[in-house]
């Protein structure tokens, strides 16, 4: 059924069609409207069989996640920023255990400084947790990969969290098309667990692995990971039986075929990659664009086969390895190994910095005749830099950088040391 | 595609009428985005929200930066620097005011303009008469409509349907009526005089 709803909206509705037994809510923007969706419904009784539980932190809504699903329910919870950090170690053990919880993550900047505005680093920071990540394009990428996300997770008994760009997705009024609850059931069976707690048939969920075996628990959790690179393009292909839609796929290319440019991205920035990518097209340029869906498990194979036939590689991503350069970078490198393409990496967008249409054609032109460093800053203020960089020169006590940053800027009332 | 931008204080329901703008033209049977500006929004300080609408699916996720049409929910807020940045030479504004453009100081900037397409409409007092509160939001949107013949009154009232119910409802609708009719008067006796 198509609808205009908010994303948020759109998520909380499709989740609620996946039919989970327990949902673990603690608020912090820009995820706050899905689970206070989610709990509208289960207040209602519109969905029913499920237990909605405020918690007292993020650390907290993790972890009656794992006890949920290891109790043997489908367990879903929502996060972001700060909040997936502040659970970092029980993420770690949701993987760990093999416990196949969905988690949301509305993606946004890492403080300090305090924003709560869109960029990658918060999921990009668990890339080695051991959950899966699939990170959505639009609204209804989002809320189909949630319930592709289930049917994954449970197959595999591994995590997954769906990342979606926080307010930029989330609180956008899009048309999304709503799957029925008959087609979810037809598509997601109910939850029949690989391990789970029951008396009847106790075991233990958590053993302490000692260095004769930890070795081969941690591979096994690389090698179900790898079966997931086999399973995302078979589960994807039933999705479109049953939904007709195309969505999930490990890897999505756009106008790729001749291109000798490629863009690299992850996220909502596709779409204005594409409309970019449409008027260079109509000027006669070859380029084109690499959308990566799922980027755990990196998809090394479907990455390379995407690329091989390219002059150049511009990875545009909204995150900083801080001392490196970027995170998405360094994971399509490996995929490039053996290949000799050129390769940049362009970081844009941090903490909510719009990507314009503009900077993208000024970029992509720039790239097109390797006239780009290796690694940049899309619409970097290079003097707001310099003169903090002169400041620290000159003076020792040269206080805060962001205060210093903003009163520059001239959004902090000027005042003197 | 054609690219609205509304201005207005917290708690004068900016991203609601952009919301609301963008489910009307849904009901039309075309495609449209609606966002805020993501601004960590209080009540009384400036809001921004954008509406998108095509006839094609929108990829395009950067905020509007060349609006079409500008919507200024409260008058106090022309004095800010920006809040005609990037509006497109003849795009429409219409502006929530008892006042005319000459008496808000407008008329020297605004003097190449297509004055068909500026418009004022006192939704405020609108609100309070058919809404019983200060809520401009939505009867702007019967303005932009009588202005800008972008969206249907007719899908404006459907798409408060859906939102409210009962008395809100109503006194919605009635105002949202009453200022298309006022700009669609205005119109009407502007062409009159020319």
């Amino acid at each position: 059924m198509l609808k205009q709803i908010e994303g948020s909206r759109a998520v909380a509705e499709a989740v609620a069609l996946c039919r989970p037994e327990v949902i673990c809510a603690y608020p912090i923007s820009p995820q706050t409207h899905i689970v206070e969706g989610l709990g509208e419904m289960v207040k209602s009784g519109e969905l029913k069989h499920c237990e909605f539980i405020n918690v007292e932190s993020e650390f907290a809504a993790m972890s009656v996640a794992i006890g949920a699903s290891a109790a043997g329910a489908r367990a879903y919870t929502a996060t972001a920023s700060q909040g997936l950090l502040f659970m970092a170690e029980a993420v770690y053990n949701a993987s760990g255990l093999g416990l196949p919880i969905v988690m949301t993550v509305a993606n946004r900047a890492v403080g300090a400084p305090i924003n709560i505005w869109n960029d990658h680093s918060d999921a990009l920071s668990q890339r080695d947790s051991g959950w899966i990540q699939l990170f959505a394009e639009t609204n209804q990428d989002a809320l189909d990969l949630h319930i592709l996300a289930f049917k994954l997770a449970e197959e595999l008994s591994l995590p997954i969290m769906v990342c979606m760009d926080g307010f930029i997705l989330t609180h956008a009024f899009e048309r999304i098309d709503m799957p029925s609850q008959e087609q979810v059931d037809a598509y997601l069976p109910p939850y029949a667990p690989r391990q789970v707690l029951d008396p009847q048939a106790p075991v233990s969920i958590g053993a302490m692995v000692g260095p004769e075996a930890f070795m081969e628990v941690r591979y096994l959790a690389h090698a179900k990971q790898m079966q997931a690179l086999d399973l995302i393009p078979q589960l994807t292909t039933e999705f479109k039986t049953q939904f007709g839609r195309d969505s999930g796929g490990l890897t999505r290319t756009y106008c790729a075929e001749d291109a000798d440019t490629l863009i690299v991205a992850m996220g909502s920035v596709l779409g204005t990659i594409k409309d970019v990518v449409d008027e260079m097209r109509t000027d006669g340029h070859k380029i084109g664009v690499l959308g990566i869906t799922t980027f755990r498990p990196f998809p090394l194979a479907a990455v390379q086969a995407a690329l091989r036939d390219a002059k150049r590689v511009v990875v545009l991503e909204k995150n900083l390895a801080i001392g490196l350069g970027g995170i998405v970078s360094t994971n399509v490198r490996m995929a490039l190994a053996a290949l000799s393409i050129g390769m940049y990496t362009v970081v844009a967008g941090l903490g909510g910095r719009a990507i314009t249409k503009k900077s993208l054609h000024a970029l992509f032109r720039k790239a097109e005749k390797d006239d780009i460093e290796l690694l940049s800053f899309l619409d970097l203020d290079q003097n707001a830099v310099d003169k903090q960089l002169e400041r620290e020169r000159n003076t020792r006590r040269c206080g805060p950088i962001a205060e210093n940053l903003l009163r520059d800027a001239g959004i902090v009332a000027a005042r003197n040391y | 595609m054609f690219q609205i931008r509304i201005h207005g204080r917290g708690g004068q329901g900016v991203v609601t009428a952009a919301e609301m703008l963008s489910i009307a033209a849904f009901g039309e049977g075309r495609y449209a985005q609606a966002f805020p500006s993501f601004g960590s929004e209080r009540t009384g300080a400036p809001v921004v929200a954008f509406c998108r609408i095509d006839d094609k699916e929108i990829r395009l996720h950067e905020p509007v930066m060349e609006p079409d049409a500008l919507i200024i929910q409260d008058p106090t807020l022309l004095h800010q620097a920006d809040i005609f940045a990037g509006l497109k030479h003849d795009g429409y504004i219409l502006i929530n005011t008892n006042r005319s453009f000459d008496e808000l100081g407008l008329a020297d900037f605004l003097k190449d303009w297509r004055h068909d397409r500026l418009r004022t409409v006192s939704a405020t007092d609108l609100s309070r008469k058919h809404i019983g509160r200060p809520m401009p939001n939505v009867p702007l949107l019967g303005g932009f409509a009588a202005v800008s013949g972008i969206i249907k009154l007719e899908s404006l009232i459907n798409a408060i349907k859906g939102k409210f119910s009962g008395k809100v409802a109503e006194g919605n609708i009635a105002a949202v009526t009453a200022a298309f009719n006022s700009v669609a008067a205005n119109i009407e006796e502007a062409r009159s005089h020319a």
